[in-house]
C-alpha cells in the first residue's frame, strides 16, 4: 500500500505530469524537452529561494523577508559592480555573508526572545526593502563581462534543449538541500523541531543553534536567489521581487510540505515551482487568456492541498 | 561504597509564586538505583530538570564526580553523560520510532546519515524490551506504553554516568516493568547511577537500594531501601501516618442492576475483534490486559473517537450511534483519556478552564457558566482532590505532572456524567491521593454514575470493580464477576493462551 505520507507529493507529481501532458496535446511544441527545461531556467530563483523556505517552514516557522533580501542583493550588487567597479566574483561572496548573517541574526532573535518568526521576518522584510531603497530607488543596470558570459554559459542537452548556468546553479543547490534535509543531523533536528520543539529541547536538540541555522540558510539561499535574478534582469531595482516570498510558500505547501511543520520533503517544493511553472507556460500558449489566470489557479490549487492536508491529518489512524 | 557520581548541594529553585525546591541535597552514587519519592507536587521533577540544565538553579551546587557543572539544557547534560527519561513521553510525533531513538547521534557513513543501521540498530534495541514492531512507522501510530518503552530505550541507550527515569512505569504493565528492571540492573553492574521516580512502592523495594524523599520542596532525608519500612516511608513521604488513608483495600458494593449502557459486538478493523460489554447504572466495570490488548481502543469507540465498523450502542435504553467525542459528552458520558499531554490538558488554560471544559461543552457553548460558578466548581475539585495549586488561574501545565492528572479527572467528574470511561486514572498519582480518588469514585457510584475503568493495575482493578472484563490480542476473553475478581485470576486470564 502507499504510505500515507506520500500521498500528497505523489498527488503533486501526478498533477504535474497531467499538466504537462494536457498542454503537449493541446499545443504544438509544448510538450518538448526545451519547454520542460525552461521551467527550470525561467524559475530557478523561485526554486532556490523555495528550497530555503522548506527547511524553514518543516521546522514549524516562516521567513516573509525572502522577497525583500533577494531585491537587496540584487541593489547591493548593481551597485557594487557597477559604481564601484568591482568584480562580480568578488561582489557574490560579499552578498552572500551579507544574508547569511541576516537570517542568523533573524534566528538568534526568533530563538532568544521567543518571538513569532512571523513578527521577526516581516520587521526583516520592511528593513531589507527599507534598506535596498534607501541605497537607490531607481534600476541600477549591471554593465560587466562577466554577466554575459554567465548568461552565455551553458550545454545542450538531449532534444536539444539549453542548460543554462541559472538551471545549473539551483539543480545543485536542490541536490544539496535534499541531502541536508534527508542525510544529515541537522536535518533530522529541523523536522524534530517542526514536530516539537519543546520535546526536541527535552531530547537534547541544541534549538538556539538550530534555529540560527535555519533562518541563516534561508537568507543565504534568498541572496542566492537574488544574485540568480539578477542574471535575468542585468540589474538590481528595489522592487523587485514583491512578493516571491508568498509564490514560495504556496510552491513549499503544494509540494506537500505541512504548514504547521515536521512533514515533507524537499523535493516535493520542486514539483511546487514546477506546477506554478507550468500553469504560467499554459497560459502563455493559450495566448487568449490573462496572466493573472496562473495566480487564480494557483490560489485553487493552494486551497486544494490544504484541504487535503488536513483531511489526511484527521483520517490518520492511531 | 562505591564512590559518588552526582552531588546536589542545598539547591534552590523559584517559580512565580512557588518556591519549587528549598535547599534540597542529594546524592547519587556509581552503581546504584536511587528512588527520589514524595508526593504529587513535592518537587521530583523539578529537582530533575535542575540536575539537567532544564531549569536553571537560583542557588545551590551540582557536582558531576566532584567537579561543579552548570548544563544549560538537556543537550549539555547528555554531552556530560547523564541521559533522562522525562515524566511526559517526550519523543516526536511526526518521526519514525528509528529515528526518535537516534536523532541527535545517528550513525553515519560517509558523513551522511545510514539509515539502514539507524533502522537495524532501532529494531535491536527494542528487541531488549521485548518490543517487535515496525521501527519505520510514525512514531504516533503506537500507544501511549510503547512510546514510553522507546523513550525508555532511547535513554538507557544514550547512558554514560547516570540515568534519570522520571515515573518511567507510569503506563507500562507488570511484565514490561519486570524487563525494564532487569535492564536497570544489568545498568547498575556496569556502574551506571540511576535516578528512579515512581509512585509505585512495590517497584521502589523491588528494585532501588536508597531512597530520597521529598516533602513541599524540602528535603526529608536519604534512606536505605533494606532498613526503610514501609509504614515509615509512607509517614515520610505524607507527613502522617498511613493509618490516615483508611481502608485500603475497600469492597465494591452493591449495584442496582438497572442497564445503562450495553454494548454489542463493537469493532474497528485493525483495531478490535467484535466485544460486547454491559454496564449497569451505579456499577464499575474493568478493563484488564496487556498492552496492546485493545483496552484503549475499546475506550475510544465506545466514546466515539474512533469510527466503529460495526456494532450496537445502547444507552440509557436508546440506540445511539457517536460520530464525536461531542455527542457522547452531551449524551451523558466521559472519557477521561491515557495520554493526558497530547489528549488531556490543554497547557495553556488555567485550571480552572480545564476543569469546567467537558460541562460546557455538555451545555452547549451558548449557555455559559458564569464566571463564579465556575470559580465554585473549581475550587470544589481542587479541594476534593486535593490538587496541589496555590490559585485555580494558574496554566495548568506549571502543575506537576500527578495534580494535572487530578484536574484531567475533575473535568469530567464536573460535567456530571452518567458513565465515565477513565483510562488509566491514576497514572502518576501519588499514593495519598489515590486513596482519595478510590474513595470519591465509590461515593460517585453510589449516588449511581456507572464507570468503566482501565487500567494496569490490578489492586485498583479488585479494589472497586464490580466486574472485570479481561482482553488480550484485540478482544475479550472472559468476564470476571464476584469472588472471581482477584489479581490471580486477573493475571491468569490475561497470560492464559
Ligand atoms: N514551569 C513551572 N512553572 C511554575 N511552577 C512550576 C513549574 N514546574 C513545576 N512547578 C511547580 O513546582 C512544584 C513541584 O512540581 P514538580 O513537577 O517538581 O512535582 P513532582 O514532585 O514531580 O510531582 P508529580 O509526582 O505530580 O510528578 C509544583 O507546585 C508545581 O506546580
Ligand atoms: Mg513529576
Amino acid at each position: 500500500m502507499l504510505n500515507r505520507k506520500f500521498i500528497p507529493l505523489t498527488i503533486t507529481c501526478c498533477l504535474f505530469f497531467l499538466l504537462f501532458g494536457i498542454g503537449s496535446v493541446q499545443f504544438e511544441g509544448f510538450g518538448s524537452t526545451q519547454v520542460f527545461f525552461n521551467l527550470f531556467s525561467d524559475n530557478a530563483f523561485l526554486i532556490i529561494a523555495a528550497v530555503g523556505m522548506t527547511f524553514v517552514i518543516l521546522s514549524g516557522g516562516i521567513d516573509l523577508s525572502v522577497g525583500a533580501v533577494i531585491a537587496l542583493t540584487g541593489v547591493v550588487c548593481s551597485v557594487l559592480i557597477s559604481r564601484y567597479q568591482l568584480h562580480p566574483l568578488i561582489v557574490f561572496p560579499i552578498v552572500l555573508i551579507g544574508g547569511t548573517i541576516f537570517g542568523a541574526i533573524m534566528g538568534a532573535i526568533i530563538h532568544y526572545y521567543k518571538m513569532q518568526p512571523f513578527i521577526v521576518t516581516l520587521a526583516g522584510m520592511f528593513f531589507a526593502r527599507g534598506l535596498a531603497s534607501v541605497i537607490s530607488e531607481e534600476s541600477i543596470p549591471i554593465e560587466h563581462e562577466f554577466y554575459n558570459q554567465v548568461s552565455a554559459f551553458g550545454f545542450e542537452v538531449l532534444g536539444g534543449a539549453w542548460i543554462g548556468s541559472s538551471t545549473i546553479i539551483c539543480l545543485v543547490v536542490l541536490v544539496i538541500a535534499i541531502i541536508t534535509a534527508h542525510y544529515t543531523r541537522f536535518g533530522g533536528r529541523v523536522y524534530a523541531i517542526g514536530g516539537d520543539a519543546n520535546s526536541a529541547a527535552l531530547m537534547g536538540i541544541p534549538l538556539a543553534q538550530t534555529t540560527i541555522r535555519i533562518y541563516a540558510i534561508s537568507a543565504f539561499l534568498a541572496s542566492l536567489a537574488g544574485i540568480v535574478y539578477s542574471f535575468y534582469t542585468f540589474s538590481g531595482y528595489s522592487l523587485a521581487a514583491v512578493g516571491v516570498e508568498l509564490d514560495a510558500i504556496a510552491a513549499v505547501v503544494i509540494g506537500g510540505t505541512l504548514l504547521t511543520g515536521g512533514y515533507g520533503y524537499m523535493f516535493g517544493t520542486l514539483m511546487g515551482v514546477l506546477i506554478m511553472g507550468v500553469v504560467q507556460t499554459y497560459i502563455s500558449f493559450d495566448g487568449t487568456l490573462s496572466s493573472w489566470w496562473t495566480k487564480i489557479v494557483i490560489g485553487l490549487l493552494l486551497f486544494c492541498f490544504i484541504a487535503l492536508q488536513q483531511l489526511l491529518i484527521k483520517t490518520t489512524p492511531r | 561504597m562505591s564512590q559518588v557520581v552526582l552531588q546536589l548541594q542545598n539547591i534552590h529553585k523559584k517559580f512565580p509564586g512557588v518556591h519549587a525546591l528549598k535547599g534540597v541535597n542529594f546524592t547519587l552514587r556509581a552503581g546504584e538505583i536511587h528512588a527520589l519519592l514524595g508526593e504529587n507536587g513535592a518537587g521530583k521533577s523539578t529537582l530533575i530538570k535542575v540536575m539537567t540544565g532544564v531549569y536553571q538553579r537560583d542557588d545551590g551546587d551540582i557536582l558531576l564526580n566532584n567537579q561543579a557543572i552548570f548544563p544549560n539544557n538537556t543537550g549539555d547534560a547528555q554531552a556530560l553523560g547523564i541521559s533522562t527519561v522525562y515524566q511526559e513521553v517526550n519523543l516526536l510525533p511526526n518521526l519514525t520510532v528509528a529515528q526518535n531513538i537516534y536523532l541527535g547521534r545517528e550513525p553515519r557513513r560517509f558523513g551522511l546519515i545510514n539509515w539502514t543501521k539507524v533502522n537495524q540498530d532501532a529494531a535491536q534495541l527494542l528487541k531488549g524490551y521485548d518490543l517487535d514492531i515496525d521501527v519505520t512507522q510514525p512514531l504516533s501510530s503506537y500507544s501511549i506504553a510503547v512510546q514510553q518503552l522507546i523513550a525508555i530505550a532511547r535513554g538507557v541507550d544514550m547512558s554514560a554516568k547516570v540515568l534519570i527515569l522520571d515515573e518511567p512505569t507510569a503506563s507500562l504493565d507488570a511484565d514490561e516493568v519486570q524487563t525494564l528492571f532487569r535492564i536497570m540492573r544489568d545498568l547498575k553492574a556496569r556502574g551506571i547511577g540511576i535516578v528512579f521516580v515512581t509512585h509505585f512502592l512495590d517497584q521502589v523495594y523491588a528494585v532501588t537500594d536508597r531512597i530520597t524523599i521529598l516533602r513541599s520542596a524540602q528535603l526529608v532525608g536519604e534512606f536505605e531501601t533494606a532498613t526503610l519500612s514501609r509504614a515509615e516511608l509512607i509517614g515520610h513521604m505524607l507527613g502522617k501516618e498511613l493509618a490516615a488513608l483508611g481502608e485500603h483495600k475497600p469492597q465494591a458494593h452493591a449495584t442496582s442492576g438497572d442497564a445503562l449502557l450495553s454494548v454489542q459486538a463493537i469493532s474497528r478493523q485493525a483495531t478490535l475483534s467484535p466485544t460486547d460489554i454491559a454496564v449497569s447504572k451505579g456499577e464499575v466495570v474493568g478493563l484488564a490486559g496487556l498492552l496492546g490488548s485493545g483496552r484503549t481502543e475499546l475506550c475510544r469507540l465506545i466514546f466515539g473517537v474512533d469510527k466503529k465498523h460495526s456494532g450496537n450502542v445502547t444507552f440509557h435504553g436508546q440506540p445511539v450511534n457517536f460520530s464525536s467525542p461531542r455527542d457522547a459528552i452531551i449524551a451523558g458520558m466521559g472519557l477521561c483519556p491515557e495520554d493526558r499531554k497530547h489528549d488531556g490538558i490543554l497547557g495553556q488554560l488555567s485550571i480552572r478552564e480545564n476543569i469546567i471544559l467537558a460541562r460546557q461543552v455538555k451545555q452547549g457553548w451558548w449557555k455559559f457558566i458564569s464566571r463564579k460558578e465556575q470559580e465554585e466548581i473549581a475550587n470544589n475539585f481542587v479541594k476534593e482532590l486535593s490538587v496541589a495549586t496555590s490559585d485555580i488561574e494558574k496554566p495548568i501545565e506549571q502543575l506537576s505532572g500527578g495534580n494535572q492528572q487530578k484536574v484531567i479527572l475533575a473535568r469530567w467528574l464536573a460535567a456530571n456524567p452518567s458513565l465515565l470511561i477513565l483510562d488509566e486514572p491514576t497514572r502518576g498519582i501519588d499514593i495519598g491521593a489515590h486513596a482519595e480518588i478510590i474513595r470519591l469514585i465509590r461515593k460517585l457510584c453510589d449516588q449511581g454514575l456507572a464507570l468503566i475503568v482501565a487500567s494496569s493495575e490490578l489492586e485498583e482493578l479488585v479494589a472497586f470493580s464490580n466486574k472485570v472484563v479481561v482482553l488480550r490480542d484485540r478482544q475479550k476473553v472472559t468476564e470476571l464477576t464476584g469472588d472471581e475478581i482477584n489479581p490471580q485470576r486477573i493475571m491468569q486470564a490475561i497470560a492464559a493462551h
